[in-house]
């Protein structure tokens, strides 16, 4: 295979990518190198396993996937912006949206919502770190491996174009010849071990290492989401890896899972794609519930209005969640009845829904509410929210489904449930809990301005999507002619993408900007919250609990406040257990990328002497004994000032 | 509960004996003129039974003080199996599909 | 059930009782993943696209054997099992080596009876019926690998460092992981192999 048949050439965009790539990489090693930073990297970050710091990587990494599909998104909405545009042709505009789709749903939304859950639940729970730290920093390197891996797709090899949900016949080697979609199979497979072991690591971490006396229903909402979130993604990340398996099996080995003339089924792709894709849904959507609820309760000054009913919602929707697969794909040719039962079923999932739409507001009622950004997010949340639930249930009827699927209005349907529900949560969050992270508040006033710009920019951008869709104009749709009466509506569409855009513009001036020059006294308590990651210093120790905390109600800081109790004091202190670093994460998430690349370009002797790298790893893991190290006492009585009489202590109120 | 010190591993024997048993029935069952569904039933219904055998015998399944959250669980992850499993076979052999 | 006081050593530590769970809620992962290959089996074991059915090419004998091979390792492991919680190193180790010596006698079952298939001319590459059919035996038969890979890793620490917390765990874990397979087996046994012959 020669070069140019690795690297992609012959698109001016492209070709400026790849130099600005290679800029940026040249000067990252080097400037690393000058400043003398790659020990700090590696010991500190790279071979941590501390919940928190790669939570923060996590978060980091989400960030720059949501600006690499913010552009595809914005090149969308140029292209379609005017009819007859040709900013883009068909096939690059193609690969845009599938990369698009992939990389917001499954590098962008699930890093943030999975980094801000490793920051925050142990921190909530009272517990040191997650139940396997080692398996958790892991997670987070094939996560990053996998999305590094579908990245270069675009430079190298040609990206995938069969859209995000890569549907068979045309997703198969014969529609779609190229490496492309290989890319999408592998670098998804490499992901989805992580995002599999991260599961399992928080149900075990919930479950196992709450503080004594957090009994099930006295756990923080945020935390029951994170656990609901993880039990779906225990039950449906392994049907992704079957499904994603065939697909390999099909493209590189030519089996015929999904080829008619073999004898196989391309709808038995659909039914194992949905089977996980829907229920990926709620495991993006209800830890940004679980934000919703922390911070709609702490601005409002009130406890959460109908916990248990929000518990049993919460479950509720776990479990339909499993059952409502096949609205994806009603126009399919099923029966009658499969389509009638999934009916019943989408249109059941709305009721839990809707009795949590009815919580936040009856938290919020009488509450003296505090409009702060994270606030703020929150109650954009809801109406916005409640547009793409109700435009939901439209499409839940099966036989009016027919009139809307694949249109514009499933698209504009879709983002309004996951901008809201996603997008804002992890806005609130970051606002929310950034002090506990780093130290130091975003700026409120900035944080404003991000907020109205992007809102803005959400709602004109994908209203105006609903009315070309009900006129319609199908999705995925790369151009259009003349005289259809889209032209206003795509118009004002495109120019609400520029004001979104701004908006995330103002978040990343705003993270400069505090970073630099935002207040570092912010004590441990900066909104006056009633969960118990407030009760530790900001940015929280690296042990998290000088002392582990006991809980005897559901906002226990809250209480702790009220009756003015102190958490702990000098006597209680013991040395702290604390798990050792480990470069085996890391090395191994390396092979894994490693292995993934040769698979994409079909070099499979490489492919194998590269998995010895990870079969290594995994006989390194084994034979590695080490049981951590224990932080001493004296220590801990530094970090917490303890040690100076004149001084009180952080912990103190 | 295991004891510790308990030297025969009774619970071990009788699971593979059972084990055995059913393995056998199946294949007799097979060999019946039975129709092919009603064997199917009688067969998968051994399985089942089998594999519950093998969870609580040998895997000590509610032993411990995660018994129950194991429990819940696996019966949890049957339920879903049996979702992907009926559901599949039941969309994917219906409809449309049924006639090409 | 017991008390906390009279739990076998493997659920000693905090740590182990976490790394034993966690164990079992990757079962949980596991029989979704099976369960998933089953269901693409089931869908496809008709479209046999003019190659062989399983009728024409399942040997009834040779399934049976691989069965008892699978089912009495699965017993020989519990008993090892049993000998570690009577804290008798050498029993267990040797029952590790029957387990272990039983699984290769599987795969080598297994090996055999996939060339058999190739020489009918029944690859993965002649019809969907076939591709899931190796997929589904293919994914049992690497596990049943990995496990007698990772056996021999923990044999080798038992006799290094005896009966510890730790290595109790993980032969405990091992343990479940095997038994496990011999679960998964039973239903490829009644679902593929018997169902197919009918």
């Amino acid at each position: 295979m020669s070069l140019d048949q690795i690297l992609v050439t012959g698109d001016p965009m492209i070709l400026a990518s790849q130099i600005a790539i290679l800029i940026t990489m040249i000067a990252l090693i080097v400037g690393i190198s000058y400043f003398k930073k790659w020990k700090y990297l590696w010991s500190e970050w790279f071979t941590t396993v501390d919940h928190k710091k790669i939570g923060i990587m996590y978060i980091l990494a989400g960030v720059i996937m949501f600006f690499r599909g913010g552009v595809d998104g914005l090149m969308m909405k140029a292209q379609t912006s005017r009819p007859n545009m040709e900013f883009l042709d068909a096939q690059h505009y193609d690969e845009i949206f599938t990369t698009h789709g992939v990389i917001m749903i499954l590098f962008m939304a699930m890093p943030l919502l999975i980094g801000i859950m490793n920051v925050v639940i142990p921190l909530q729970i009272g517990a040191r770190d997650v139940a396997f730290p080692k398996l958790n920093a892991l997670s987070f390197w094939t996560f990053f491996v996998g999305a590094m891996l579908f990245n270069i797709s675009f430079v190298i090899g040609g990206s995938p174009d069969a859209g995000w949900t890569s549907y068979f016949p045309l997703a198969g080697k014969e529609f779609t010849p190229g490496v492309g979609n290989n890319y999408y199979a592998i670098s998804l497979q490499i992901a989805g071990i992580g995002t599999l072991a991260t599961g399992i690591n928080f149900i075990v971490t919930i479950l196992k290492m709450r503080a004594p006396g957090m009994t099930l229903m006295k756990m923080p909402m945020f935390t029951w989401t994170s656990l609901v979130t993880s039990v779906i993604i225990v039950a449906a990340f392994p049907i992704l890896t079957v499904a994603l398996a065939f697909m390999t099996l099909d493209r590189l080995f030519g089996t015929h899972f999904f080829t008619v003339a073999g004898g196989g089924d391309p709808m038995l792709w659909l039914n194992l794609f949905w089977l996980w894709g829907h229920p990926e849904v709620y495991i993006v959507v209800l830890p940004a519930f679980g934000m919703f609820s922390e911070v709609i309760s702490t601005f409002s000054r009130k406890n959460l209005y109908g916990y248990s009913s929000m518990v049993i919602s919460i479950v509720g929707i776990a479990f339909l969640s499993m059952l409502v697969w096949v609205h994806h794909f009603y126009t399919m040719g099923n029966s009658a009845a499969v389509n009638s039962v999934f009916s019943i079923t989408t249109m059941a999932i709305a009721i839990p829904t809707g009795v949590k739409i009815f919580n936040w507001l009856f938290t919020m009622r009488k509450g003296r509410i505090q409009f702060s950004t994270a606030m703020l997010w929150s109650l954009a949340f809801i109406p916005c929210f409640t547009i793409g639930g109700v435009t939901g249930v439209m499409l839940a009827m099966a036989a009016a489904d027919y009139q809307y699927h694949n249109t514009m209005f499933l698209v504009a349907h879709f983002h309004y449930v996951l901008i809201p529900g996603v997008v804002f949560a992890v806005f609130a969050g970051l606002y929310y809990w950034w002090p506990k992270m780093f130290g130091f508040k975003l700026n409120e006033k900035i944080g404003k301005w991000h907020f109205w710009l992007f809102v803005i920019g959400f709602n004109l951008t994908f209203m105006p999507m609903f009315f070309v869709g009900l006129d319609g104009m199908t999705r995925r749709m790369y151009t259009y002619s003349e005289g259809l009466g889209w032209e206003a509506w795509l118009g004002v569409s495109a120019v609400g993408s520029l004001i979104m855009a701004a908006g995330f513009a103002a978040l990343c001036y705003n993270i400069y900007w505090s970073f630099r020059f935002a207040s570092r006294e912010v004590g441990n308590d900066p909104w006056d919250a009633r969960t118990l990651e407030w009760t530790m210093a900001s940015p929280a120790p690296h042990y998290n609990f000088a002392v582990v905390p006991e809980v005897d109600s559901i906002d226990p800081l809250w209480k702790m406040k009220k009756k003015g109790i102190k958490a702990f004091t000098k006597k209680d202190l013991k040395p702290i257990h604390m798990p050792s670093n480990s470069g085996i994460p890391i090395i191994m998430g390396i092979a894994f990328g490693i292995v993934g690349f040769f698979l994409v370009f079909e070099w499979f002797t490489l492919a194998a002497i590269w998995s010895l790298g990870i079969i290594g790893g995994l006989i390194a893991n084994s034979f590695d004994y080490d049981d951590g190290y224990y932080v001493p006492v004296d220590e801990i009585t530094k970090t917490e000032g303890l040690d100076d009489t004149e001084r009180k202590w952080k912990g103190d109120q | 509960m295991e004891k510790t010190n308990k030297i025969f591993p009774g619970k071990m024997v009788f699971g593979f004996f059972l084990s055995i048993v059913m393995t056998v029935l199946a294949a007799i069952v097979f060999y019946t003129d039975f129709t092919s569904s009603v064997k199917l039933w009688i067969i998968g219904a051994l399985a089942i039974f089998q594999a519950g055998v093998q969870l609580i015998m040998f895997m000590h399944m509610n032993e411990g003080k995660s018994g129950m959250i194991n429990t819940i669980n696996i019966v949890y992850s049957v339920f879903i199996a049996a979702v992907i499993v009926a559901g599949s076979i039941w969309i994917l052999s219906t409809g449309h599909a049924a006639h090409y | 059930m017991a008390s906390g006081t009279s739990l076998p050593l493997e659920y000693s530590t905090k740590q182990n009782e976490m790394n034993i769970l966690g164990f079992w809620i990757f079962l949980g992962a596991e029989i979704v993943l099976f369960s998933t290959l089953f269901a693409g089996y089931a869908v496809l074991e008709h479209n046999t696209a003019g190659g062989p059915a399983g009728s024409d090419i399942f040997i009834m004998k040779d399934v049976m054997i691989q069965t008892f091979l699978l089912l009495t390792s699965s017993f020989t492991c519990s008993l090892a099992i049993h000998q570690m919680r009577n804290n008798n190193l050498k029993g267990l180790i040797t029952w590790l080596l029957i387990t272990m010596a039983l699984g290769l006698g599987f795969l080598y079952m297994e090996i055999n009876e996939f060339i058999h298939y190739v020489h009918e001319g029944a690859t993965m590459q002649t019809s969907a019926f076939l591709s899931a059919f190796f997929t589904l035996l293919g994914t049992h038969g690497a596990h049943v690998t990995l496990g007698i890979g990772w056996l021999t890793l923990l044999i080798i620490q038992l006799v290094k460092r005896g009966i510890t917390p730790v290595t109790a765990r993980k032969t405990f874990i091992i343990s479940l992981y095997w038994h496990f397979l011999d679960v998964v087996w039973i239903f490829i046994f009644t679902f593929v192999y018997l169902k197919g012959l009918m």
